[in-house]
């Protein structure tokens, strides 16, 4: 039997201990009429050597495609050995980190991961993780209701040029709480999400400002100027950062006079493989003076009964299990194992390792960009610089043009139209360290040709479209 | 030590990240980081030594019984770690298209298949991360429900007051009051007290059965009739599904909404504390609701079933499917277990915590409802150790950590004092579960005798108890050079 390490003998003689005539017998409290008959819906049992043939088929089946789609995931190198120790059943099969004592390892990462992300973000404060980075930015907003006291009108200012799916996200999960969420629109011309936008918001009662940096079409905002205008308006303000382009870029903390307020966003980054979308994890970070409406577990430093170090749970009030349905959040399970690979990967790659990763990137994308400087039909939409990922016209329709570049091995890109329908036939491509002078010729190679069939296809017969 | 105190200027470990700091000077100054951020300078042996050497101050199912009350510490099997990474899987971008993703998605449409199938429920969404956000999702759609039907001005969710706690604050971040319903001393829910609780105002109630107690609740369909005429939907919380797995189905029960904590039930490793998944499965009235991404089958193909395709969605969970890989675990176990294996989870789970039940009732310990069966847990309570030689369930605990075992679940569920909430689960062999007896009875013997062995336990781990008044009071959250 898979996993059950009983054997006929042990079965008797439980059976015989508890005084039941079979394990039957042991749901006798369970009305008859629920009990289930069939499992038609579960395929028979799988040795391991049959699971093994299938799962290696179904992984093989989707080929090994180069990808050149970011938003919101990045492929970036993973040290070998983030993952082997990661994997450590210790590690891995441990649960939350309750009985302190017994689990000053995972503790230990925890501190030490809130320590690098405080450095990263140069914040005061980390949680120990959220579940990904848009839940994590739809908490940061719950956060900023209630940290900012002063204003009562609950109302935040999103910009459209935040992640589509971060703000699908926040407005799933603030739904049910009252808060308005006010779109800001985006330049047309920069991509960027300009002070003048806010201007008309001057005056009114903001709760807080987000600001994404970079923002989802790769463009790098004026972080410092939308930030004073948030606290000169008595806005909060919450950062949507890539923790790559942190270790590159102005970090949250150091944001226009005062700094964010609140920092949050997707650690995939930091050694987390894409695997379709999950297991990722929120990060979050935050000024001292908001801990306290901050969610998640957080782990501080203190000492046992002897003055050794030792590593604790703490703040728990703030928790479901402690204050139920006075809690920051329902947050209970969250992302701990993606913290420890990204703990072992910060610690492995380092800071300036880091910059390195994040300046490679972006030196990639804007290389593949310039590659189509002879083509007029393939080009940059915004004129502001990017971090490493860019919007590209696409002079023919991205529904005929991606198929065709599937056959060339390529992921081309993420097809903006879908979200931004004054976008249509736009490209966001991305181009991190991973990739080679000859992936980036492949591309650029491949793009030429088959836009070049697209428009002349459709010149030849204009009546396709 | 820390990893930031073997940290030298200069020292690195190369190969990882590119030789040269490449060309940024299209950026504008004033957005770039004036300084490095500062990470520990360390090599690669360093790293890995360090972080090896943590990993062995933890306790884990690999290493250790691990009977913790409603977490299903069960076997993590390692084919559903090797077989969900594999490269394919890993390198596989989340908005690559569909084509791209046929192997994978094969996966998880099949395991939507099997969820419905042994939960009872017409649909299923995977896309919740863990088991808390299957309830936020699970009281949204009851809330998307109500609304649909212009039916807006209910305002309550029930919660019996053994419940988790992250059910009433799940309630509340979906606008709702709490009401809580008692608990009767046999560990059912107080029917009386629930029919005058129900009314106009009832959204719905989050259940879970077994319950927190360890106790089958066995006028369930009682309970769903009373709740139901009112006009509210049933949320079923998951947690326990080890206790009914091939037994019981949700739906069976007049469940209209459930979530099932993956990383419990179908042993998806707890990572130190995540990640898990928390798929929500629904009956028919509540189908349009589903979160998205789902995925879906045309006789063909899979494609994602996105906003698009289902108006009334409550909309997006996360910024992708939510947690892909751990879903891939789950279904792996699925396929090892099969049919026969699904029907014999709940069966071991129960045999084994009925008779740990037994063997600790036999050493003389209080069950906390000595009248009923286990499920796939029970609950022992110590109030007479504390009020006799003033030991507590965290003395235990304590030192229960000493003799190599994890602690069970202590003071929780709240209702019951200085409790040991003890779920063994099916994986474990007879000899551990008698090893485990022995030693409470150790401890037990200790209490009697020299009760400062407890009081001041563990004595045997990386740290003795630590000092959490001042881990709360002077906040130390991050690590700084003196
Ligand atoms: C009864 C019960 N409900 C809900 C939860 C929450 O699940 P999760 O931790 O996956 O969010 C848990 C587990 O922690 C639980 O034991």
């Amino acid at each position: 039997m898979p996993f059950i390490p009983h054997t006929e003998d042990d079965i008797r003689a439980m059976l015989e201990a508890i005084g039941a005539d079979s394990i039957e017998a042991l749901f006798d409290e369970i009305p008859a009429d629920l009990r289930i008959k069939h499992l038609d819906g579960v395929p028979e049992t799988m040795s391991e050597p049959e699971l093994a043939r299938l799962m290696l088929e179904r992984a093989e089946q989707d080929g090994r495609p180069l990808n050149f789609i970011g938003a919101g995931a990045y492929e970036h190198h993973i040290p070998a050995a983030v993952w082997e120790i990661t994997t450590r059943g210790e590690f891995y099969s441990a649960y939350t980190p309750y009985q302190a004592e017994a689990s000053q390892g995972t503790l230990q990462v925890i501190y030490e991961y809130q320590t690098m992300m405080t450095r990263l973000m140069a914040m005061d404060a980390s949680n120990a993780s959220l579940y990904d980075g848009a839940s994590a930015l739809a908490e940061a907003v719950l956060m900023a209701v209630r940290a900012n006291r002063k204003s009562k009108s609950r109302k935040v200012l999103m910009p459209v040029a935040v992640h589509p799916a971060y703000r699908a996200t926040t407005r799933t999960i603030v739904d049910n709480q009252d808060i308005n969420l006010v779109e800001v629109p985006y330049d047309p011309a920069g991509g960027h999400t300009p002070v003048e936008a806010l201007k008309q918001y001057e005056g009114e009662d903001i709760t807080a400002l987000v600001i994404s940096q970079p923002n989802f079409f790769g463009i790098l905002e004026d972080v410092d100027a939308l930030t004073d205008w948030a606290h000169a308006n008595g806005a909060l303000v919450i950062a949507v950062a890539n923790p790559m382009a942190a270790a590159l870029l102005t970090p949250p903390g150091r944001w226009g006079e005062q700094g964010a307020d609140i920092a949050c966003g997707e650690g995939q980054p930091l050694g987390v493989p894409l695997s379709s979308g999950g297991p990722y994890y929120g990060y979050m970070c935050c000024r001292k003076e908001h801990v306290r409406q901050m969610q998640g577990r957080i782990v501080g430093r203190t000492v046992d009964r002897d003055g050794r170090t030792g590593y604790t749970l703490t703040l728990q009030a703030r928790e479901q299990h402690i204050r139920r349905s006075k809690a920051t959040s329902n947050i209970c399970t969250n992302q701990g194992l993606l913290v420890t690979a990204s703990t072992i990967f910060m610690a492995i790659v380092g800071g300036a390792g880091l910059q390195r990763i994040a300046a490679a990137s972006h030196a990639n994308t804007r290389a593949l960009v310039e590659r189509f400087r002879d083509n007029p039909a393939i080009g940059p939409v915004f004129d502001r610089p990017c971090f490493h990922e860019c919007v590209l016209k696409v002079g023919a329709p991205l529904n005929t043009v991606l198929p065709a570049l599937a056959g060339d091995n390529l992921i081309a890109g993420y097809d903006l139209g879908q979200d931004y329908p004054e976008l249509e036939d736009c490209l966001l491509v991305c181009a991190t360290e991973t990739k080679t002078e000859q992936d980036l010729d492949h591309y650029v190679e491949a793009m030429n040709r088959v836009v070049g069939d697209a428009t002349a296809g459709r010149t030849a017969k204009p009546k396709m479209a | 030590m820390l990893i930031f105190e073997h940290s030298r200027p200069g020292r690195e470990a190369p190969g990882h990240s590119p030789r040269e700091l490449a060309d940024v000077s299209d950026i504008p100054a004033g957005l770039l980081r004036e300084d490095v951020p500062g990470l520990p300078e360390v090599s690669e042996l360093q790293a890995v030594r360090h972080y090896t050497r943590l990993s062995q101050k933890n306790f884990s199912i690999d290493t250790q019984f691990y009977p913790l009350g409603s977490c299903t510490m069960k076997y993590n099997p390692r084919a559903c770690n090797t077989y969900a990474m594999l490269p394919g899987f890993l390198a596989r971008h989340p908005l690559a298209p569909a084509s791209n993703g046929q192997g994978f998605l094969a996966c998880m449409y099949e395991l939507q298949e099997m969820l419905k199938d042994v939960t009872g429920m017409k649909a299923v969404s995977l896309t919740p991360a863990a088991g808390a956000q299957g309830e936020f999702t699970g009281v949204a759609m009851i809330r998307a429900y109500h609304d649909a039907r212009g039916d807006s001005e209910r305002s309550e969710i029930l919660v019996p007051d053994a419940a988790h706690g992250t059910n009433p604050a799940t309630a509340t971040m979906c606008g709702y009051k709490v009401r809580e319903i008692p608990t009767l001393k046999d560990g059912d829910v107080d029917l009386e007290a629930l029919k005058q609780a129900v009314g106009p105002q009832t959204a719905g109630i989050m259940l879970t059965n077994p319950s927190t107690l360890g106790v089958f609740e066995r006028r369930i369909q009682e309970i769903a009739r009373i709740v139901h005429e009112a006009g509210g939907l049933l949320y079923y919380d998951g947690a326990n599904l080890n206790a009914i797995l091939g037994k019981v189905r949700p739906g069976v029960m007049g469940f209209d909404v459930i979530h099932m904590n993956l990383h419990k039930t179908f042993s998806t490793p707890h990572g130190g504390g995540g990640p898990g998944a928390g798929p929500v499965g629904v009956s028919e009235r509540l189908e349009p609701f589903l979160p998205v991404p789902m995925v879906g089958h045309d006789g063909e193909r899979y494609h994602w079933i996105t906003e698009k395709d289902r108006p009334q969605s409550i909309g997006r969970l996360s910024a992708f499917m939510g947690n892909a890989g751990v879903l891939l675990r789950a279904y792996i176990y699925a396929r090892l277990l099969g049919r026969e294996g699904m029907h014999r989870v709940a069966d071991f789970a129960t045999l084994n915590a009925n008779y740990l039940m037994v063997k600790l009732r036999e050493a003389g310990f209080d069950l906390a409802f000595p009248g009923r069966r286990a499920t796939h847990e029970f609950i022992v309570t110590l109030k007479r150790q504390k009020k006799e030689l003033d030991v507590t369930a965290m003395d235990f605990a304590k030192r229960l950590l000493d003799y190599g075992y994890h602690a069970p679940t202590t003071y929780f569920p709240l209702l019951v004092p200085e409790c040991l909430l003890i779920e063994p689960t099916e994986t474990e062999a007879r000899e551990e579960l008698d090893g485990f007896v022995e030693a409470m009875v150790k401890i037990q013997e200790e209490a009697e005798t020299n009760a400062e062995v407890l009081k001041e336990a563990p004595h045997t781990q990386p740290v003795r108890r630590l000092d959490d008044v001042r881990a709360a009071r002077e906040l130390d959250l991050a690590w700084m050079e003196n």
